[in-house]
């Protein structure tokens, strides 16, 4: 992955819209976050393989990082603390949010094909 | 016959973190080690630092990480296929039924698996329960050592029968501990802090006794 540059996300976000594609969303501050901090909460959430169709997308930048929102006919996709991306091997567009030591806190990605979704490997 | 132990536990590197120096020094005892690994890690959020991976890839990291660390640790391992962060969610009795068959395929002397309830992660406390229970279930069940994590266990549970120290398997360890190398660096940071390493080199586990 690599830095966000706006300007050629904004064309690959556009490459999809009005057709339909599958999406991964998700957002984490991990499962230890309440073992190391009494005080934190475990916070997260992920769909993985929504089938949409969106009707455009936009990509913001907020300074340290990015928001994505992509208008569907019923509703929205939203992500925010997006700063990486990248379009991989299969044209899917990967984009996520780490922190300062490389952890993902948020992701969002757009594919034509579904994303992997069993176990990656069954003995 | 050398001894056969089976350790389960959901992620690449759980092994190697929660049981590394334990499971190098049964090997050297003469022990047929089998680490029976529930996911890929699929979900989890370190990616490497600087980062390396990323969502859809970070499998493929994982599954090569654990490959090298459990040829360092001298053990096979199996997958059972499930998926990160899913496990809870999946039908406990068919989990146990699965365990329970390949196990009393296996027959193994001890079963190595985290302490349910008191193991922090959900992935950690689904798969130990099924772990248990398929145990239990068993004719001849093997002896079970449990590892937990949290901080309330010894207030809640009193102190772990076993306490092994492994400073005699540190390198082992340690070596097992770099390559995992897309998760090891928040760990490598922990054991940068002394009182943490020695704590590193006394691996703790309840036997079954100890559950309730």
């Amino acid at each position: 992955m690599e830095p966000i540059v706006k300007e050629e996300a904004q064309k690959e976000i556009d490459k999809f819209a009005g057709t339909p594609v599958y999406v991964h969303l998700e957002t984490t501050n991990g499962a230890y976050a309440s073992h190391f901090n009494a005080q934190a909460h475990n916070v997260g959430a992920f769909i993985r393989n929504a089938n949409v169709t969106y009707e455009h997308g936009k990509i913001i930048s907020t300074g340290g990082g990015y928001r994505v929102g992509l208008k569907l006919e019923l509703g929205w996709v939203y992500a925010e603390g997006l700063t990486d991306y990248e379009v991989d091997e299969q044209n899917r567009l990967l984009m996520a949010g780490h922190d300062e030591q490389g952890r993902l806190m948020v992701a969002l990605e757009i594919s034509e094909t579904p994303f992997a979704h069993e176990a990656d490997y069954h003995e | 016959m050398s001894k056969r132990v089976i350790v389960i536990f959901p992620h690449p590197d759980d092994e190697t973190f929660g049981a590394g120096g334990t499971i190098a020094s049964l090997v050297e005892e003469g022990a047929h080690v089998t680490y029976w690994c529930g996911t890929l890690g699929e979900m989890g959020r370190n990616m490497g630092n600087p980062v390396f991976a990323n969502r859809e890839t970070l499998s493929i990291h994982r599954k090569r990480e654990l490959e090298e660390a459990v040829s360092v640790l001298g053990i096979d391992v199996v997958h059972l296929g499930y998926r990160d962060k899913t496990i809870e969610f999946e039908p406990l009795e068919e989990m146990v039924t699965h365990l329970r068959t390949k196990l009393e395929e296996e027959k193994p002397d001890l079963v190595l698996t985290h302490y349910p309830g008191y193991a922090v992660h959900p992935d950690h406390d689904a798969l130990g329960r099924a772990a248990v229970e398929a145990v239990k279930e068993m004719e001849e069940p093997p002896e079970l050592w449990l590892h937990a994590i949290s901080n309330d266990s010894e207030k809640d549970l009193g102190e772990p029968a076993i306490a092994r120290d492994i400073s005699n398997y540190w390198d082992t360890k340690w070596k097992a501990i770099r390559t995992h190398l897309s998760q090891a660096d928040g760990m490598v940071d922990l054991l940068n802090r002394e009182d943490q390493l020695e704590r590193m080199k006394t691996e703790r586990f309840y036997t079954g006794d100890q559950l309730r």
